[in-house]
């Protein structure tokens, strides 16, 4: 196997996975605390790579244009979660899934009218354009270890958040007893509402930093939501840790098996079936993964210790 | 009570007559739209029995339209261009026959997995199974793949001709009644008795001595095998078949219709099909931003009409 390849391909899973935690912790925050199942989670992604770029053709600058759409997006999370999330709290997940899909519908088709059916292309910066060579031989796009950079950083604060501040202490408490915070003196409301818009900020920056590579594209959000349903799943729902771990896990998985399992296959099987089953698996192989987990481990692979 | 009947068999008939009438008064296009809405409803009425009757949502119940699709598309497929003797026919009996076969064998083997899981997890792990049909016809070149499969014959059956639009209805139609039908007598018998205890306390009916797991897995196959059939129809019908149809936004719209009209009701998943059909016909027309009003209008109905539109039927009709 090709080593330098390889290497380019374990940095892509990470990558990818990367902005899965990004998508998938704001939905496991939601899920964990509030019991609420938001498939519009991945609009938000596609919002703020629609914002994102026009802000990059107004300013003339991608970073600046990051830097403004992230609260932007923050305050579309906080308005959705105060119209169409609240009123659905203390209804069953069967009704969370049909409205947030009425909500996928109706922002979906707004970005549709704002920014027209085809997608938008950013341009980047000169300073991450380029290409950076980590070792000898091994060429890689600066500017996609400048996502797991920026993924990462927002990692570390997402977690610095949870743990080490008196907000995340309540947002913990929230998760394991919403009756007990509330007769505490604490308003539950406000602070759902900002774990929504932390959420939405979260979910807004994965889709900011892909948009530069693939374009911001109508649809996009519903590509990602599955996958990081996929995540939040196998990491254990309300779990950082278990979203993380698994959104690497998953974009590891994801981007190997897509890159090598044709030839892993052809150790064993004719070229031709395993050029065509190889596609196949490789696409099947995430939910394969969840549906086994769901079968064997349904709390997931690190469920939160209090619940 | 009377009068709701009378609501009912209105509904029903109208249905059944009016687009035969407008499609003899030179308006074929009312006849496939009622059509495809036929083949809608019996999907939503197969669905409404394990999600209303039996309280199991299902994510994932377009990739039993799409595998009754591809039962007649592959083998007018092999029909016509060789290869796969096995199965390659025009054969309605067979094709329709391979549908239900097919879909219930995946029910059988998916439902033995994703009944031993709750609640979201089983809206999840249903869906996850779906998205595992629709990257298996996806990466399937042969079936066309992304861009889908062109049934070029239709399936043939004595005495009755599919190609004939005026027929095709027919059958659809009579079809959905039987499925109504069926759903309705499987609701009042003993075992849809159980289930609705299931639905209501499932920890209260395994104490009363129920294996409630084989109560539940039998449902979730006769559901499978019930949008197998609208699978087969559909591919008849629209004589294409793509993985797009197995998306989970699909699986989304199927859930839609049983909420929109009522679960758990005889008439809700008709109700639903109705008014969804409708919305996307009228809507779509009028703007190429229809899914605006749409959404707006899901959101609305979840948040305010308990019950589904059906539960507004009684209402109108009581009235004294």
């Amino acid at each position: 196997m090709d080593y330098t390849l390889f290497v380019i391909q374990l940095l892509n899973g990470l990558q990818l996975g990367i902005l899965l935690f990004l998508v998938a912790s704001g939905l496991t925050l939601v899920f964990g605390i509030l019991d609420f199942v938001n498939l519009a989670h991945g609009s938000v992604y596609m919002l703020g790579a629609f914002i994102c770029a026009s802000l990059t053709f107004a300013l003339g600058n991608f970073v600046y244009a990051l830097l403004i759409s992230l609260p932007i997006v923050a305050v579309i999370g906080y308005g959705f979660e105060r119209l169409i999330a609240r009123p659905l709290y203390e209804r069953d997940h069967l009704d969370h899934v049909l409205g947030t899909f009425g909500a996928i519908l109706v922002i979906d088709t707004l970005a549709h009218m704002i920014w027209g059916p085809a997608g938008i292309a950013i341009p980047l910066p000169a300073a991450l354009d380029g290409q950076t060579q980590l070792a000898p031989g091994i060429v890689v796009p600066t500017f996609r270890l400048a996502i797991i950079t920026a993924g990462l950083i927002a990692a570390v604060g997402l977690y610095w958040l949870v743990n080490h501040t008196r907000t995340g202490m309540l947002i913990r408490a929230g998760a394991s007893n919403r009756t007990m915070v509330t007769a505490l003196g604490v308003d539950i409301q406000a602070l759902f509402s900002f774990v929504f818009a932390i959420g939405a900020a979260l979910a807004g920056l994965a889709g900011m930093l892909i948009a530069p590579i693939t374009e911001a594209s109508l649809g996009m959000g519903n590509n990602i939501i599955i996958t990081a349903f996929v995540v939040i799943i196998v990491g254990g729902i309300g779990s950082m840790k278990g979203a993380f771990l698994a959104a690497l896990l998953i974009g590891m998985i994801d981007t190997l098996g897509r890159a090598f399992l044709d030839d892993i296959f052809k150790v064993f099987m004719s070229t031709s079936a395993a050029e065509n089953s190889a596609p196949a698996i490789s696409s099947m192989s995430i939910y394969l993964i969840m549906a086994l987990i769901l079968f064997f481990r349904p709390q997931g692979l690190f469920p939160p210790k209090l619940r | 009570m009377q009068k709701k009947v009378f609501v009912q068999g209105l509904i029903l008939a109208a249905v059944l007559i009016l687009p035969l009438l407008l499609n003899y008064m030179g308006h074929p296009f009312y006849l496939d739209l009622a059509t495809r809405l036929c083949i809608l409803a019996i999907a939503a009425v197969g669905l409404n029995l394990i999600l209303g009757y039996g309280g199991m949502i299902s994510f994932g119940h377009a990739a039993y339209l799409g595998l009754g699709a591809y039962a007649v598309g592959i083998p007018a497929h092999h029909w016509l261009y060789g290869g796969m003797d096995v199965i390659a026919t025009t054969n309605g009996f067979v094709q329709f026959g391979l549908a239900l076969l097919v879909s219930g064998i995946f029910a059988l083997l998916t439902g033995l997995i994703c009944l031993k899981v709750k609640g979201v997890y089983f809206i999840m792990i249903t869906m996850a199974f779906a998205q595992m049909v629709y990257y298996l016809f996806i990466s399937i070149a042969e079936y066309g793949g992304d861009d889908g499969l062109v049934i070029d014959t239709r399936s043939e059956f004595p005495l009755v001709n599919f190609d004939n639009s005026t027929q095709l209805f027919t059958i659809c139609a009579v079809s959905l009644f039987f499925v109504m039908w069926l759903v309705w007598r499987i609701s009042k018998s003993q075992f849809g008795m159980v289930l609705a205890g299931i639905k209501g306390n499932e920890q209260r009916m395994i104490a009363m001595g129920y294996n409630t797991f084989v109560y539940k897995l039998a449902a979730y196959v006769i559901s499978g095998m019930i949008c197998g059939f609208s699978g087969a129809l559909l591919g008849n019908f629209t004589t294409f078949i793509s993985p797009e149809m197995i998306d989970w936004a699909r699986s989304g719209e199927l859930m839609f219709m049983v909420i929109l009209g009522g679960v758990a009701t005889t008439f809700g998943p008709i109700l639903g099909a109705i008014t969804f059909i409708i919305l996307e016909e009228v809507l779509s027309t009028i703007t190429i931003y229809w899914h605006l009003p749409f959404g707006l209008l899901l959101i609305g109905v979840v948040m305010f009409v308990k019950g589904g539109l059906s539960a507004l039927i009684p209402k109108v009709g009581d009235k004294e």
